[in-house]
């Protein structure tokens, strides 16, 4: 059955898109590129801010490269991963969770969700993108990455699946966006289902990657790989409202009430997810109380010398506060929403921070009790790592500037 | 509630002849039997205790030929770090790393000594979980041996190794930009003819001793086979299943 139908199919994928691929989707195309020179001055002044920004932080970035990076960053042998991990995996969950939103919509049919599914899948390449520039600043060798994870995999390895899931994922975002160019919905729905697969099964192996390590308390266990995809949905939630409502301001237009509703559809997940993110909290805080390595780390948070980090940007940035304005917002006030987001995306920027560096701070040799270990680690981001994170960040921003104008405000056709 | 005080010295030794031979057989058997008992006891609870021996897991399981381990005496370490600075000069560590390395323990409620030294090193792990976590296989497990390799040129950098580890036992090399780590000195000294490892051969009170633990013949076998003497392994709820074994002394 199968085999009759498959020589019709790529036949059809084919014609579709010679059909839309004539000379004047050339013109409109190079016109469309052309639509950069559009914008208004507040506009190119963005543009140039985070152009500046890029550039700058590739200055850092090759200076890292040429006096290494061992001694460039500030991990150390006992907190080997830092700021450039946690910021990585910060862009993959914004990618991975902005690929399950729009998912919802262009994939699964639910209609309200649909308006938002261009720019979704946009930003997503966007995201995960600026994500592998920095962990192609992170790992000492990605080169050999490349041809080794080919000839030499470990397939025990979540490194490994990672990696490689993620390079699927890429690839079918990148198809996806290229098909929902030439309005192919049906196939672009097929891509976006591969992408969406390989996205969640790249990421809950992200997850794994800290719930496996055995070695290491405060991670280890099934929680990981189920709080990573969670956490991702809520970022693409929170990236969803906020890149739309920059986009608008950009091209100077007023929301359609598709798009209105698109977004408040958006922000009432948001809030769900806010608060099954709430609970995984504080379930993770009192289990953590009952063991002794973890209880420690716990207490660094909770009443230490992490406080800061969790109380205000964790709990208050990332949960509480964005919480409370999106049910005060009542899922129609814009203004509300969009803060909410912003904080949501600072919140979570820092949880991302303070997931990789608690699971670090015990040192394996804490239980031993001896004068070496005794106390907590500490790590503290240097220079460059600020500044090539700082870079991907702008990166993520100017792209999307970019995109905006050369992709029409991704409009869609459908409604 | 007094006892009725009795004059030892006036009581008059009845002598054995009073005593039946019946008499003094069943009195035999019975301290004999009680005998039996505690000694059957004894041994029995020196049985179990082994079993809940933090090292028992690892005791006993030599999949390789030569199966190469450690045994960390304790109490004969006197931190003169002879044994780190045997292993930098051999196998060329860089100065911003180790490979091995003495910590200290302080125990301020004991009675007498209070400070112990304890040398850590790479464990050899079984189960290596840092052997699992590489994505290029960079680090792998000697098929024959089973130490604990690393193929510097599939190393990409990513560090996970170093988290995997329970013990430590990894670094990064900034001349290499790889992860390094102790090989059991089988590069410098083993496949030359040499029998220990640089650290174990500095070592001038014998607190390190290397050999082949599935060799019954082995001091290390002979070491940590013994009933009546403590054998541990360091963080044994990583379930690795380490190769270097600690005892006191």
């Amino acid at each position: 059955m199968g085999n009759s139908k498959k020589p019709v199919r790529p036949r059809s994928l084919l014609a579709g898109m010679f059909k839309s691929f004539d000379s004047s989707v050339v013109k409109e195309g190079m016109g469309n590129v052309a639509q950069v020179l559009s914008g208004s001055r507040n506009y190119y002044a963005l543009v140039i801010l985070f152009w500046v920004a890029v550039y700058a932080s590739s200055i850092v970035a090759l200076d890292a490269i040429r006096i290494g990076y061992h001694e460039a960053y500030g991990v150390t042998r006992e907190i080997p991963w830092g700021l450039m991990i946690s910021s990585y995996i910060f862009f993959v969950v914004t990618s991975t969770g902005l690929c399950i939103v729009s998912a919802i919509g262009h994939v699964f049919g639910v209609k309200q969700f649909m308006p938002i599914a261009k720019r979704a899948v946009f930003i997503s390449i966007v995201t995960i993108c600026s994500g592998f520039v920095v962990i192609l600043l992170e790992v000492e060798n990605p080169f050999r990455m490349l041809l080794y994870n080919a000839i030499s995999p470990n397939l025990t390895s979540n490194i490994w699946w990672m990696g490689t899931l993620y390079g699927v994922y890429l690839v079918f975002m990148v198809i996806e966006f290229g098909l929902l160019q030439f309005n192919l919905s049906k196939y672009a729905m097929a891509a976006g289902l591969v992408a969406l697969i390989s996205g969640i099964a790249a990421h809950s192996n992200l997850g794994a990657i800290f719930g496996m390590l055995h070695a290491r308390e405060f991670w280890y266990g099934p929680y990981m790989p189920i709080y990573f995809i969670v956490s991702a949905m809520m970022s693409g939630c929170a990236a969803i409202i906020l890149f739309t409502w920059a986009a608008y301001k950009i091209n100077h237009k007023q929301m359609e009430d598709t798009m209105r509703g698109a977004i408040s559809a958006v922000a009432k997940l948001s809030a769900l997810l806010i608060a099954v993110i709430m609970f995984f909290t504080v379930w993770k805080v009192i289990t953590g109380t009952v063991s002794p390595a973890k209880e420690e780390v716990i207490s660094s948070f909770v009443n230490g010398k992490y406080a800061v980090n969790f109380w205000v940007f964790e709990v208050g940035l990332g949960m509480v506060i964005p919480f409370a304005l999106l049910l005060i917002s009542k899922w129609k006030n814009m203004t509300m929403m969009v803060v909410a987001s912003a904080m949501m995306i600072v919140g979570i920027f820092v949880m991302r921070y303070d997931l990789v560096v608690f699971g670090q701070i015990v040192s394996v040799f804490y239980e031993l009790g001896v004068n070496e270990y005794k106390d907590l680690l500490s790590y503290s981001p240097s220079f460059h790592e600020m500044g090539i994170v700082a870079g991907a960040i702008g990166l993520t921003v100017l792209t999307f500037l970019l995109g905006e104008k050369v992709f029409k405000g991704h409009e869609s056709d459908i409604h | 509630m007094k006892d009725k005080k009795i004059d030892f010295e006036s009581l008059i030794n009845e002598g054995l002849g009073s005593v039946g031979s019946i008499e003094r057989r069943t009195f035999l058997k019975m301290g004999l039997a009680i005998t039996g008992v505690f000694a059957g006891g004894k041994i029995l609870s020196v049985v179990s205790s082994i079993d809940k021996a933090s090292a028992q897991e690892t005791i006993g399981d030599y999949p390789y030929n030569p199966h190469y381990s450690m045994v960390i005496r304790q109490s004969l370490c006197i931190d003169c770090e002879r044994c780190v600075a045997a292993c930098t000069e051999t196998n060329h560590v860089d100065p911003s790393g180790y490979r091995t390395r003495v910590l200290e323990k302080i125990s301020p409620r004991a009675i007498g000594q209070k400070r112990e030294f304890i040398p850590v090193l790479c464990n050899h792990c079984n189960e290596p979980p840092c052997v699992r976590a590489c994505p290029t296989q960079a680090t792998y497990k000697d098929e024959k041996n089973g130490i604990v390799m690393m193929n510097s040129s599939k190393c990409i950098g990513c560090k996970t190794c170093m988290l995997a580890c329970p013990y430590n036992a990894r670094y990064l090399d900034p001349r290499s930009r790889t992860i390094d780590k102790c090989n059991f000195c089988v590069d410098t000294r083993l496949n030359k003819g040499e029998k220990l490892t640089a650290c174990a051969a500095a070592c001038p009170t014998g607190a390190r001793t290397f050999g082949i633990i599935s060799d019954p013949n082995d001091a290390v076998y002979k070491l940590v086979h013994q009933v009546e003497k403590a054998v541990w392994v360091l963080r044994p709820e990583a379930g690795a299943k380490p190769n270097v074994f600690y005892m006191k002394s």
